[in-house]
Protein backbone atom coordinates (compact mmCIF):
# COMPACT_ATOMS: atom_id res chain seq x y z
CA UNK A 1 0.00 0.00 0.00
CA UNK A 2 2.99 2.41 1.16
CA UNK A 3 4.80 1.30 -1.94
CA UNK A 4 1.60 2.70 -4.31
CA UNK A 5 1.49 6.21 -2.27
CA UNK A 6 4.96 6.54 -2.63
CA UNK A 7 4.52 5.68 -6.75
CA UNK A 8 1.70 7.97 -6.78
CA UNK A 9 4.20 10.34 -5.37
CA UNK A 10 7.12 9.63 -7.59
CA UNK A 11 4.58 10.02 -10.64
CA UNK A 12 3.14 13.21 -9.71
CA UNK A 13 6.52 14.80 -8.57
CA UNK A 14 7.84 14.20 -12.54
CA UNK A 15 4.61 15.39 -13.66
CA UNK A 16 5.36 18.57 -12.09
CA UNK A 17 8.49 18.71 -12.53
CA UNK A 18 8.03 18.42 -16.83
CA UNK A 19 5.21 20.60 -16.15
CA UNK A 20 7.42 23.49 -14.65
CA UNK A 21 10.12 22.91 -17.20
CA UNK A 22 7.88 23.24 -20.08
CA UNK A 23 6.58 26.39 -18.89
CA UNK A 24 9.63 27.65 -18.29
CA UNK A 25 10.44 26.90 -22.35
CA UNK A 26 7.26 28.80 -23.03
CA UNK A 27 8.30 31.44 -20.94
CA UNK A 28 11.58 31.41 -22.29
CA UNK A 29 10.27 31.52 -26.25
CA UNK A 30 7.49 34.29 -25.20
CA UNK A 31 10.21 36.26 -24.28
CA UNK A 32 11.92 35.94 -27.42
CA UNK A 33 9.05 36.86 -29.67
CA UNK A 34 10.40 40.07 -30.43
CA UNK A 35 12.94 38.50 -32.66
CA UNK A 36 10.91 37.72 -35.39
CA UNK A 37 10.17 41.62 -36.39
CA UNK A 38 13.69 41.25 -37.37
CA UNK A 39 13.68 37.99 -39.11
CA UNK A 40 9.93 37.31 -40.66
CA UNK A 41 10.80 35.35 -43.52
CA UNK A 42 11.97 32.15 -40.80
CA UNK A 43 8.15 31.98 -39.62
CA UNK A 44 7.09 32.09 -43.03
CA UNK A 45 9.38 29.34 -44.15
CA UNK A 46 8.02 27.42 -41.22
CA UNK A 47 4.67 28.33 -41.99
CA UNK A 48 4.70 26.35 -45.31
CA UNK A 49 6.43 23.61 -43.53
CA UNK A 50 3.81 23.16 -40.63
CA UNK A 51 0.65 24.68 -42.13
CA UNK A 52 0.91 24.89 -45.95
CA UNK A 53 1.93 20.98 -46.10
CA UNK A 54 -0.52 19.70 -43.94
CA UNK A 55 -3.19 21.31 -46.02
CA UNK A 56 -3.90 18.08 -48.11
CA UNK A 57 -4.50 15.79 -44.61
CA UNK A 58 -6.86 18.55 -43.27
CA UNK A 59 -8.82 19.24 -46.11
CA UNK A 60 -9.43 15.36 -47.68
CA UNK A 61 -10.25 14.77 -43.50
CA UNK A 62 -12.64 17.52 -43.75
CA UNK A 63 -14.58 16.35 -46.58
CA UNK A 64 -14.76 13.03 -45.00
CA UNK A 65 -16.47 14.39 -41.99
CA UNK A 66 -17.96 16.66 -43.30
CA UNK A 67 -19.79 13.61 -45.61
CA UNK A 68 -20.58 11.92 -42.38
CA UNK A 69 -22.29 14.04 -40.65
CA UNK A 70 -24.63 15.00 -43.15
CA UNK A 71 -25.53 11.12 -43.64
CA UNK A 72 -26.07 10.79 -39.96
CA UNK A 73 -27.37 14.04 -39.60
CA UNK A 74 -29.69 13.43 -42.17
CA UNK A 75 -30.60 10.05 -41.08
CA UNK A 76 -31.73 11.45 -37.39
CA UNK A 77 -33.67 14.68 -39.02
CA UNK A 78 -35.69 12.86 -41.78
CA UNK A 79 -37.11 10.86 -38.70
CA UNK A 80 -38.76 13.87 -37.15
CA UNK A 81 -39.31 15.38 -40.61
CA UNK A 82 -36.79 18.20 -39.85
CA UNK A 83 -34.11 17.57 -42.71
CA UNK A 84 -34.25 21.31 -43.55
CA UNK A 85 -32.42 21.70 -40.44
CA UNK A 86 -29.32 19.80 -41.24
CA UNK A 87 -27.54 22.94 -42.75
CA UNK A 88 -27.62 24.19 -38.96
CA UNK A 89 -26.39 20.50 -37.58
CA UNK A 90 -23.43 20.27 -40.00
CA UNK A 91 -22.16 23.52 -39.73
CA UNK A 92 -22.89 24.20 -35.64
CA UNK A 93 -21.17 20.62 -35.02
CA UNK A 94 -17.87 21.75 -37.38
CA UNK A 95 -17.93 25.25 -35.75
CA UNK A 96 -18.05 24.79 -32.59
CA UNK A 97 -16.33 20.94 -32.03
CA UNK A 98 -15.32 18.85 -35.11
CA UNK A 99 -13.62 21.72 -36.82
CA UNK A 100 -10.81 22.92 -34.25
CA UNK A 101 -10.86 19.57 -32.22
CA UNK A 102 -10.25 17.07 -35.18
CA UNK A 103 -7.93 19.90 -36.48
CA UNK A 104 -6.08 19.93 -33.98
CA UNK A 105 -5.68 15.87 -33.55
CA UNK A 106 -4.59 16.05 -36.87
CA UNK A 107 -2.16 19.06 -36.24
CA UNK A 108 -0.61 16.73 -34.18
CA UNK A 109 0.03 13.83 -35.65
CA UNK A 110 0.93 15.61 -38.57
CA UNK A 111 2.97 18.75 -38.28
CA UNK A 112 3.82 17.89 -33.86
CA UNK A 113 5.13 14.86 -34.60
CA UNK A 114 7.18 16.58 -37.36
CA UNK A 115 8.12 18.75 -34.85
CA UNK A 116 9.22 16.90 -32.27
CA UNK A 117 11.07 14.44 -34.29
CA UNK A 118 13.38 17.64 -36.14
CA UNK A 119 14.01 19.28 -33.28
CA UNK A 120 15.23 16.27 -31.34
CA UNK A 121 17.29 14.62 -33.74
CA UNK A 122 18.99 17.92 -34.27
CA UNK A 123 19.75 17.96 -30.85
CA UNK A 124 20.97 13.89 -31.56
CA UNK A 125 22.71 14.82 -34.33
CA UNK A 126 24.87 18.21 -32.67
CA UNK A 127 23.19 20.62 -34.38
CA UNK A 128 21.42 22.32 -31.33
CA UNK A 129 25.01 22.55 -29.48
CA UNK A 130 26.79 23.63 -32.84
CA UNK A 131 24.56 26.65 -32.82
CA UNK A 132 25.12 27.37 -29.46
CA UNK A 133 28.53 27.35 -29.88
CA UNK A 134 28.63 29.42 -32.96
CA UNK A 135 26.87 32.20 -30.54
CA UNK A 136 23.37 31.47 -32.01
CA UNK A 137 20.19 31.47 -29.97
CA UNK A 138 18.57 28.18 -30.39
CA UNK A 139 15.45 29.34 -29.16
CA UNK A 140 15.40 32.41 -31.18
CA UNK A 141 16.65 30.66 -34.23
CA UNK A 142 14.66 27.70 -34.16
CA UNK A 143 11.91 27.92 -32.07
CA UNK A 144 10.49 30.94 -31.97
CA UNK A 145 10.42 30.70 -35.64
CA UNK A 146 8.68 27.47 -35.47
CA UNK A 147 6.10 28.08 -32.07
CA UNK A 148 4.74 31.49 -34.15
CA UNK A 149 3.88 29.42 -37.55
CA UNK A 150 2.07 26.79 -35.41
CA UNK A 151 0.26 29.66 -33.82
CA UNK A 152 -0.84 31.09 -37.46
CA UNK A 153 -0.99 28.08 -39.29
CA UNK A 154 -3.86 26.22 -36.41
CA UNK A 155 -6.52 28.55 -36.79
CA UNK A 156 -6.45 28.64 -40.62
CA UNK A 157 -6.40 24.46 -40.64
CA UNK A 158 -9.56 24.80 -38.46
CA UNK A 159 -11.05 27.29 -40.87
CA UNK A 160 -10.31 25.67 -44.21
CA UNK A 161 -11.25 22.21 -42.28
CA UNK A 162 -14.55 23.72 -41.23
CA UNK A 163 -14.89 25.11 -44.88
CA UNK A 164 -14.44 22.19 -46.77
CA UNK A 165 -16.62 19.65 -43.83
CA UNK A 166 -19.77 21.99 -44.73
CA UNK A 167 -18.97 21.39 -48.33
CA UNK A 168 -18.93 17.89 -47.82
CA UNK A 169 -22.10 18.36 -45.20
CA UNK A 170 -23.54 20.15 -48.28
CA UNK A 171 -22.52 17.39 -51.15
CA UNK A 172 -24.02 14.43 -48.94
CA UNK A 173 -27.23 16.12 -47.77
CA UNK A 174 -28.37 18.49 -50.80
CA UNK A 175 -26.23 16.40 -53.93
CA UNK A 176 -27.12 12.86 -52.70
CA UNK A 177 -30.07 12.61 -50.34
CA UNK A 178 -32.18 15.66 -51.46
CA UNK A 179 -32.45 17.77 -48.93
CA UNK A 180 -33.75 21.46 -50.28
CA UNK A 181 -30.50 23.60 -51.46
CA UNK A 182 -32.44 27.18 -50.16
CA UNK A 183 -33.64 25.40 -46.72
CA UNK A 184 -30.03 23.91 -46.16
CA UNK A 185 -27.88 27.67 -46.65
CA UNK A 186 -30.77 29.63 -45.06
CA UNK A 187 -30.92 27.72 -41.99
CA UNK A 188 -27.46 27.71 -42.02
CA UNK A 189 -27.67 31.41 -42.30
CA UNK A 190 -30.40 32.12 -39.99
CA UNK A 191 -29.01 29.50 -36.83
CA UNK A 192 -25.50 30.19 -37.10
CA UNK A 193 -24.00 33.40 -35.22
CA UNK A 194 -20.57 34.55 -36.64
CA UNK A 195 -19.26 35.67 -32.60
CA UNK A 196 -20.77 32.34 -30.77
CA UNK A 197 -20.35 30.24 -33.08
CA UNK A 198 -17.88 30.87 -35.30
CA UNK A 199 -15.37 33.03 -33.14
CA UNK A 200 -15.24 31.70 -30.15
CA UNK A 201 -15.88 27.78 -31.71
CA UNK A 202 -13.61 28.03 -35.07
CA UNK A 203 -10.75 30.98 -34.00
CA UNK A 204 -10.64 31.23 -29.71
CA UNK A 205 -10.38 27.43 -29.56
CA UNK A 206 -8.08 26.58 -32.66
CA UNK A 207 -5.36 29.26 -31.35
CA UNK A 208 -5.58 27.72 -28.27
CA UNK A 209 -5.60 24.53 -29.86
CA UNK A 210 -2.50 25.79 -31.46
CA UNK A 211 -0.48 27.45 -29.13
CA UNK A 212 -0.89 24.13 -26.46
CA UNK A 213 0.11 22.01 -29.34
CA UNK A 214 2.99 23.60 -30.87
CA UNK A 215 4.43 24.17 -27.61
CA UNK A 216 4.18 20.29 -26.09
CA UNK A 217 5.36 19.36 -29.70
CA UNK A 218 8.38 21.82 -29.52
CA UNK A 219 9.18 21.14 -25.89
CA UNK A 220 9.65 17.52 -26.23
CA UNK A 221 11.63 17.91 -29.21
CA UNK A 222 14.13 20.11 -27.47
CA UNK A 223 13.91 18.19 -24.31
CA UNK A 224 14.56 14.61 -25.88
CA UNK A 225 17.06 12.07 -24.64
CA UNK A 226 19.07 12.76 -27.93
CA UNK A 227 19.31 8.89 -29.38
CA UNK A 228 17.01 7.51 -31.64
CA UNK A 229 15.44 6.16 -28.68
CA UNK A 230 14.50 9.15 -27.06
CA UNK A 231 13.85 10.80 -29.70
CA UNK A 232 11.35 7.99 -30.87
CA UNK A 233 9.71 8.15 -27.15
CA UNK A 234 9.38 11.70 -27.87
CA UNK A 235 7.44 11.94 -30.52
CA UNK A 236 4.96 9.38 -29.11
CA UNK A 237 4.62 11.96 -26.09
CA UNK A 238 4.36 14.71 -28.61
CA UNK A 239 0.94 13.28 -30.32
CA UNK A 240 -0.23 11.28 -26.76
CA UNK A 241 0.28 14.36 -25.13
CA UNK A 242 -1.45 16.66 -27.18
CA UNK A 243 -4.32 14.59 -27.86
CA UNK A 244 -4.98 14.29 -24.42
CA UNK A 245 -4.50 18.13 -23.66
CA UNK A 246 -6.91 19.10 -27.02
CA UNK A 247 -9.59 16.95 -25.59
CA UNK A 248 -9.48 17.83 -21.97
CA UNK A 249 -9.18 21.56 -23.20
CA UNK A 250 -11.86 21.45 -25.18
CA UNK A 251 -14.34 20.39 -22.59
CA UNK A 252 -12.81 23.43 -20.09
CA UNK A 253 -13.33 25.77 -23.39
CA UNK A 254 -16.82 24.32 -24.23
CA UNK A 255 -18.23 24.63 -20.52
CA UNK A 256 -16.88 28.80 -20.45
CA UNK A 257 -18.47 29.40 -23.90
CA UNK A 258 -21.46 27.88 -24.14
CA UNK A 259 -23.30 27.00 -21.33
CA UNK B 1 33.06 43.78 -25.72
CA UNK B 2 33.70 41.91 -22.38
CA UNK B 3 34.98 38.52 -24.23
CA UNK B 4 38.07 40.12 -25.77
CA UNK B 5 40.96 39.11 -24.97
CA UNK B 6 42.33 42.87 -23.82
CA UNK B 7 43.12 41.42 -20.53
CA UNK B 8 45.64 38.67 -21.26
CA UNK B 9 49.80 39.52 -22.18
CA UNK B 10 50.79 37.57 -25.83
CA UNK B 11 52.60 34.84 -23.44
CA UNK B 12 49.56 34.27 -20.61
CA UNK B 13 47.62 30.94 -22.03
CA UNK B 14 44.39 31.65 -23.92
CA UNK B 15 42.34 28.95 -21.73
CA UNK B 16 43.37 27.87 -18.18
CA UNK B 17 41.12 25.29 -15.80
CA UNK B 18 42.19 25.67 -12.59
CA UNK B 19 41.05 22.95 -10.25
CA UNK B 20 38.20 21.92 -12.30
CA UNK B 21 36.15 19.16 -11.13
CA UNK B 22 32.61 17.99 -13.00
CA UNK B 23 30.27 15.05 -11.88
CA UNK B 24 27.30 13.61 -14.00
CA UNK B 25 25.18 12.32 -11.38
CA UNK B 26 27.30 9.81 -9.34
CA UNK B 27 29.62 9.61 -11.85
CA UNK B 28 33.17 11.65 -11.36
CA UNK B 29 34.30 12.70 -14.40
CA UNK B 30 36.97 15.38 -13.54
CA UNK B 31 38.34 15.52 -10.19
CA UNK B 32 40.77 18.95 -9.74
CA UNK B 33 41.88 19.27 -13.11
CA UNK B 34 44.47 21.62 -13.86
CA UNK B 35 44.92 22.64 -17.90
CA UNK B 36 46.47 25.24 -19.85
CA UNK B 37 46.10 25.89 -23.36
CA UNK B 38 49.10 28.13 -24.81
CA UNK B 39 48.37 31.16 -27.27
CA UNK B 40 49.46 29.93 -30.75
CA UNK B 41 50.06 26.61 -30.11
CA UNK B 42 47.95 22.84 -30.72
CA UNK B 43 47.61 21.30 -27.55
CA UNK B 44 46.11 17.70 -27.66
CA UNK B 45 44.20 16.27 -24.63
CA UNK B 46 44.49 12.97 -24.93
CA UNK B 47 42.51 10.00 -23.09
CA UNK B 48 40.22 7.00 -23.23
CA UNK B 49 36.77 6.82 -24.50
CA UNK B 50 34.18 8.08 -22.05
CA UNK B 51 37.08 9.84 -20.04
CA UNK B 52 34.65 13.32 -20.76
CA UNK B 53 36.98 15.06 -23.07
CA UNK B 54 33.97 16.26 -24.56
CA UNK B 55 32.22 17.45 -21.36
CA UNK B 56 35.99 19.41 -21.31
CA UNK B 57 35.43 21.06 -24.56
CA UNK B 58 31.72 21.94 -23.27
CA UNK B 59 33.31 23.26 -20.16
CA UNK B 60 35.66 25.68 -22.42
CA UNK B 61 32.40 26.51 -24.54
CA UNK B 62 30.15 27.05 -21.58
CA UNK B 63 27.90 24.78 -22.39
CA UNK B 64 28.33 23.32 -19.08
CA UNK B 65 29.61 24.13 -15.79
CA UNK B 66 31.97 22.79 -13.58
CA UNK B 67 31.12 21.77 -9.93
CA UNK B 68 33.72 23.06 -8.54
CA UNK B 69 36.97 25.37 -9.46
CA UNK B 70 37.47 28.11 -12.66
CA UNK B 71 37.45 27.91 -16.26
CA UNK B 72 39.26 30.86 -17.84
CA UNK B 73 39.09 32.02 -21.81
CA UNK B 74 40.95 34.83 -22.95
CA UNK B 75 40.80 35.94 -19.41
CA UNK B 76 37.61 35.87 -18.37
CA UNK B 77 35.68 33.20 -16.22
CA UNK B 78 33.80 31.36 -18.55
CA UNK B 79 30.86 31.13 -14.84
CA UNK B 80 30.78 34.82 -14.77
CA UNK B 81 29.54 35.74 -18.10
CA UNK B 82 26.02 36.37 -18.78
CA UNK B 83 24.49 35.03 -21.91
CA UNK B 84 25.08 37.84 -24.52
CA UNK B 85 28.70 37.82 -23.27
CA UNK B 86 28.77 33.76 -23.64
CA UNK B 87 27.80 34.03 -26.76
CA UNK B 88 29.86 36.95 -27.47
CA UNK B 89 32.60 34.46 -26.89
CA UNK B 90 31.55 31.91 -28.30
CA UNK B 91 31.72 33.97 -31.41
CA UNK B 92 35.28 34.11 -31.43
CA UNK B 93 35.88 30.18 -30.51
CA UNK B 94 34.94 27.80 -33.57
CA UNK B 95 34.14 24.11 -32.74
CA UNK B 96 34.42 20.94 -35.09
CA UNK B 97 31.88 18.56 -33.88
CA UNK B 98 32.64 14.72 -33.98
CA UNK B 99 29.68 14.44 -36.51
CA UNK B 100 30.06 17.42 -38.41
CA UNK B 101 26.95 18.84 -37.25
CA UNK B 102 25.96 20.52 -40.25
CA UNK B 103 22.56 21.92 -40.34
CA UNK B 104 21.12 19.55 -42.72
CA UNK B 105 18.23 21.38 -44.47
CA UNK B 106 21.02 23.64 -45.82
CA UNK B 107 23.39 23.05 -48.50
CA UNK B 108 27.39 23.26 -48.28
CA UNK B 109 27.67 26.89 -48.87
CA UNK B 110 24.83 27.65 -46.20
CA UNK B 111 26.36 26.11 -43.95
CA UNK B 112 29.66 27.70 -44.59
CA UNK B 113 27.62 30.93 -44.53
CA UNK B 114 25.41 30.63 -41.75
CA UNK B 115 27.60 32.34 -39.06
CA UNK B 116 28.06 35.17 -41.13
CA UNK B 117 24.20 35.70 -41.57
CA UNK B 118 23.49 35.61 -38.07
CA UNK B 119 26.33 37.60 -37.20
CA UNK B 120 27.40 39.72 -39.73
CA UNK B 121 25.55 42.42 -42.02
CA UNK B 122 27.65 41.74 -45.05
CA UNK B 123 26.78 42.26 -48.61
CA UNK B 124 26.02 38.73 -50.13
CA UNK B 125 28.71 39.27 -52.25
CA UNK B 126 31.33 39.93 -49.86
CA UNK B 127 29.86 36.39 -48.04
CA UNK B 128 30.35 34.70 -51.40
CA UNK B 129 33.66 35.31 -51.33
CA UNK B 130 34.34 34.36 -48.06
CA UNK B 131 32.43 31.50 -47.66
CA UNK B 132 34.06 30.23 -51.56
CA UNK B 133 37.61 31.09 -49.97
CA UNK B 134 37.17 29.07 -46.53
CA UNK B 135 35.98 26.32 -49.10
CA UNK B 136 38.64 26.46 -50.92
CA UNK B 137 41.44 26.29 -48.18
CA UNK B 138 39.21 22.22 -47.23
CA UNK B 139 39.00 21.68 -50.62
CA UNK B 140 35.56 21.86 -51.31
CA UNK B 141 34.93 24.74 -53.16
CA UNK B 142 33.27 22.83 -55.80
CA UNK B 143 31.26 20.62 -53.66
CA UNK B 144 29.14 23.97 -52.77
CA UNK B 145 25.79 23.38 -53.57
CA UNK B 146 25.89 19.82 -52.17
CA UNK B 147 23.90 18.57 -49.42
CA UNK B 148 25.06 17.14 -46.05
CA UNK B 149 23.50 13.90 -46.58
CA UNK B 150 25.39 13.18 -50.00
CA UNK B 151 28.92 14.45 -48.42
CA UNK B 152 31.06 11.61 -46.92
CA UNK B 153 32.10 11.48 -43.52
CA UNK B 154 34.87 13.32 -44.25
CA UNK B 155 33.89 15.71 -46.57
CA UNK B 156 31.31 16.64 -43.90
CA UNK B 157 34.54 17.06 -41.27
CA UNK B 158 35.91 19.29 -43.70
CA UNK B 159 33.17 21.73 -44.47
CA UNK B 160 32.31 21.52 -40.64
CA UNK B 161 36.02 23.12 -40.01
CA UNK B 162 35.70 25.71 -42.64
CA UNK B 163 31.79 27.03 -41.13
CA UNK B 164 34.42 27.07 -38.00
CA UNK B 165 37.09 28.87 -38.93
CA UNK B 166 33.89 31.46 -41.11
CA UNK B 167 34.25 33.83 -38.38
CA UNK B 168 38.02 34.33 -38.64
CA UNK B 169 37.98 33.02 -34.44
CA UNK B 170 41.09 32.73 -32.54
CA UNK B 171 40.52 29.24 -31.31
CA UNK B 172 39.39 26.27 -32.55
CA UNK B 173 38.46 23.43 -30.72
CA UNK B 174 38.25 19.92 -32.34
CA UNK B 175 35.83 17.16 -31.13
CA UNK B 176 37.57 13.89 -32.13
CA UNK B 177 38.49 14.82 -35.75
CA UNK B 178 39.85 11.72 -36.84
CA UNK B 179 37.50 9.34 -35.17
CA UNK B 180 36.01 6.86 -37.57
CA UNK B 181 38.14 8.37 -40.73
CA UNK B 182 39.98 6.27 -43.79
CA UNK B 183 43.53 6.78 -43.73
CA UNK B 184 43.26 9.47 -46.81
CA UNK B 185 40.72 11.74 -44.78
CA UNK B 186 42.47 11.09 -41.79
CA UNK B 187 45.74 12.44 -43.47
CA UNK B 188 43.89 15.50 -45.01
CA UNK B 189 42.70 16.33 -41.51
CA UNK B 190 45.70 15.98 -40.06
CA UNK B 191 47.66 18.68 -42.51
CA UNK B 192 44.72 20.77 -42.70
CA UNK B 193 44.49 21.62 -38.84
CA UNK B 194 48.66 22.18 -38.68
CA UNK B 195 48.24 24.17 -41.42
CA UNK B 196 45.06 26.60 -40.75
CA UNK B 197 46.74 26.67 -37.27
CA UNK B 198 50.15 28.48 -38.74
CA UNK B 199 47.55 30.19 -41.60
CA UNK B 200 45.87 31.76 -39.30
CA UNK B 201 47.63 32.10 -36.08
CA UNK B 202 45.20 30.23 -34.52
CA UNK B 203 45.11 28.46 -30.87
CA UNK B 204 43.65 24.84 -31.62
CA UNK B 205 42.60 22.16 -28.68
CA UNK B 206 42.13 18.59 -30.14
CA UNK B 207 40.30 16.13 -28.07
CA UNK B 208 41.15 12.28 -29.23
CA UNK B 209 41.92 8.95 -28.84
CA UNK B 210 44.01 8.88 -31.60
CA UNK B 211 47.54 8.77 -30.64
CA UNK B 212 49.85 8.76 -33.63
CA UNK B 213 48.06 11.43 -35.67
CA UNK B 214 47.44 13.93 -32.73
CA UNK B 215 51.18 13.38 -31.48
CA UNK B 216 52.46 13.91 -35.16
CA UNK B 217 51.08 18.20 -34.93
CA UNK B 218 50.36 18.19 -31.15
CA UNK B 219 52.92 20.75 -29.39
CA UNK B 220 51.99 19.63 -26.03
CA UNK B 221 49.88 16.85 -24.87
CA UNK B 222 47.74 16.07 -21.80
CA UNK B 223 46.69 12.33 -20.83
CA UNK B 224 43.21 12.27 -18.62
CA UNK B 225 42.38 9.09 -17.48
CA UNK B 226 40.12 8.36 -14.50
CA UNK B 227 39.10 12.49 -13.92
CA UNK B 228 42.51 13.15 -13.36
CA UNK B 229 45.44 14.94 -15.93
CA UNK B 230 47.79 11.96 -15.97
CA UNK B 231 50.54 13.57 -17.10
CA UNK B 232 51.41 16.63 -19.88
CA UNK B 233 54.53 17.27 -22.11
CA UNK B 234 55.27 17.57 -25.43
CA UNK B 235 54.96 14.72 -27.79
CA UNK B 236 58.26 12.97 -27.64
CA UNK B 237 58.61 13.26 -23.60
CA UNK B 238 55.15 11.56 -23.92
CA UNK B 239 56.07 8.56 -25.93
CA UNK B 240 59.38 7.90 -23.90
CA UNK B 241 57.13 7.99 -20.88
CA UNK B 242 57.89 5.79 -18.33
CA UNK B 243 54.69 5.75 -15.92
CA UNK B 244 52.74 3.17 -16.93
CA UNK B 245 49.62 4.55 -17.74
CA UNK B 246 50.64 7.03 -20.33
CA UNK B 247 53.07 4.32 -21.65
CA UNK B 248 49.56 1.78 -22.22
CA UNK B 249 47.84 4.68 -23.23
CA UNK B 250 51.05 5.54 -25.85
CA UNK B 251 51.59 2.02 -27.08
CA UNK B 252 48.16 1.24 -27.35
CA UNK B 253 48.18 -1.75 -24.91
CA UNK B 254 44.70 -3.83 -24.05
CA UNK B 255 45.69 -3.55 -20.52
CA UNK B 256 47.22 -2.09 -17.60
CA UNK B 257 46.46 0.80 -15.42
CA UNK B 258 43.00 1.08 -16.82
CA UNK B 259 41.60 -2.05 -16.96
CA UNK B 260 40.26 -3.90 -20.25
CA UNK B 261 37.80 -5.16 -17.99
CA UNK B 262 34.78 -2.80 -17.16
CA UNK B 263 34.97 -2.49 -12.68
CA UNK B 264 32.61 -4.71 -11.17
CA UNK B 265 32.08 -8.86 -9.41
CA UNK B 266 35.58 -11.08 -10.07
CA UNK B 267 34.82 -13.13 -12.94
CA UNK B 268 35.16 -16.73 -10.76
CA UNK B 269 32.90 -15.35 -8.39
CA UNK B 270 30.35 -14.63 -11.09
CA UNK B 271 30.76 -18.03 -12.85
CA UNK B 272 29.83 -19.54 -9.17
CA UNK B 273 27.34 -17.49 -8.28
CA UNK B 274 25.47 -18.30 -11.70
CA UNK B 275 25.64 -21.81 -10.74
CA UNK B 276 24.71 -22.24 -7.16
CA UNK B 277 21.61 -19.96 -8.01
Amino acid sequence: MIEFFAWVGRRSLAFFERLGRGTLFLVQVCARLGFLLTRPSLTLAQVWAVGVQSLVIIGVSGAFVGMVLGLQGYNTLVTFGTEESLGVVVAKSLCRELGPVLTALLFAGRAGSALTAEIGLMKATEQIPALEMMGVDPLRRLIVPRYVAGLISMPLLAMIFTAIGVLGGYFCGVGLLGVDEGAFWSQMQLHMALGTDIGNGVVVKSIVFGAVVTWIALFEGFDAIPTSEGVSQATTRTVVNSSLAVLSLDFVLTGLMFD
Amino acid sequence: MPAQPHTLSAHDPLVTLEDVSFARGARVIFDGVNIEIPRGRITAILGPSGGGKTTLLRLIGGQLAPASGKVNVFGHDVQALNTAELFAMRRRIGMLFQSGALLTDLDVFENVAFPLREHTNLPESMIRTIVLMKLEVVGLRNARNLYPRELSGGMARRVALARAIALDPLMVLYDEPFAGQDPISMGILVRLIKKLNEALNLTSVIVSHDVTETASIADQMYLIAEGKVVESGPPAAMKSSSTPAVAQFMRGLPDGPMPFHFPGVDYLTDLVDGVSS
